[in-house]
């Protein structure tokens, strides 16, 4: 099939493609949320040692998970960016950053409202906490970076300096509750398997994939925005329907 | 069981309600502020457009 997909890492081709792509996430990401959080709260059975505080775990470990791989995948763009200086994959590393910052700051929020009751600490200073929140600080700093340089060219060449550098602290959270003692309990579901509940596996994953679904709507939405900005001066912005009317 | 004791989830209902409850809000105000920033661009560029036009020489003022 002779699809040319280089058409779409222009800028004024992908606005249209992402604006058509949406709905295909939004829905399904909605849907996806309903059904994992039905099985989680209505299938999924008590916590034989946690009681009902477990369920916090089928927003915690998608947002968490989420935090990390879209970190990934904007110092992945960002590096796109920098090394082939492609407009557009330095606009899709701008346009994860904020969902990026969300997920992590939702994983260290119902972490605390999970180590509470658990740990009876709402925080503490140990790896896999403290990794995160320099995960946060990390999206918050490529955010705030990248706003203070005038030039977006120039600001998508620093900040992907600043995504490239702190995409080590991602294998750090990984591997923290193996590298260190910590109070955070290891990885549930490994290769070799798991001791959880059949239902509870179901309802984190139907979860991880509305989350994952979501931060794509998001992220496509968002980009389309920063199209704008960013060619606001261009024949093709003016052209557009939505610009017309 | 009942809609109060589901409610109530064992005494852990403010850990569990306000893990899911934040992340509804910080979900919407998300949604919020994507569709805030594209209303707002585009008002920007049919301003420019309407001033291009006002020029009459397709110059930008």
């Amino acid at each position: 099939m002779a699809i040319n997909w280089f058409k779409y890492s222009a800028p004024s081709n992908f606005y249209g493609l992402a604006g058509k792509l949406i709905p295909f996430f939004a829905w399904p990401a909605a849907i996806l949320f309903v059904i994992g959080l039905y099985i989680g709260f209505f299938v999924a059975p008590t916590d034989a040692t946690q009681s009902e505080a477990y369920r916090i775990i089928f927003i915690h470990v998608p947002a968490s998970i989420l935090s990390m791989f879209i970190y990934l995948i904007m110092a992945g763009y960002a590096a796109m960016g920098l090394i082939f200086n492609t407009r557009l994959s330095s606009m899709m590393a701008q346009a994860l950053a904020p969902t990026g910052a969300l997920f992590a700051f939702i994983s260290l929020w119902t972490g605390a409202l999970w180590g509470k009751p658990m740990w009876g600490a709402w925080w503490v200073w140990d790896a896999r906490l403290t990794s995160e929140l320099i995960l946060l600080f990390l999206y918050l700093g490529y955010i705030a970076l990248h706003a203070s340089i005038e030039d977006p060219r120039r600001a998508d060449r620093a900040s992907a300096l600043l995504a490239i550098v702190g995409s080590v602290n991602v294998p750090i959270i990984y591997f923290s509750v193996k590298w260190w003692n910590t109070l955070h309990q290891g990885a549930t579901i490994k290769f070799s398997g798991t001791s959880m509940h059949v239902a509870m596996q179901q309802a984190m994953f139907i979860t991880l994939v509305a989350c994952w679904l979501y931060a794509i709507a998001v992220a496509l939405a968002r980009v389309r925005s920063i199209i704008l900005e960013r060619e606001r001066n261009t024949q093709w912005v003016n052209e557009l329907k939505e610009v017309q009317q | 069981m009942n809609w109060g004791e589901f409610f109530a989830m064992n005494g852990y209902a403010f850990y569990v309600w306000g893990s899911y409850g934040v992340t509804l809000l910080v979900f919407a105000i998300e949604i919020g502020l994507v569709r805030n920033r594209r209303k707002q661009i585009l008002r920007e560029l049919r301003l420019i457009r309407t001033d291009m036009e006002d020029n009459g020489n397709g110059e930008r003022a």
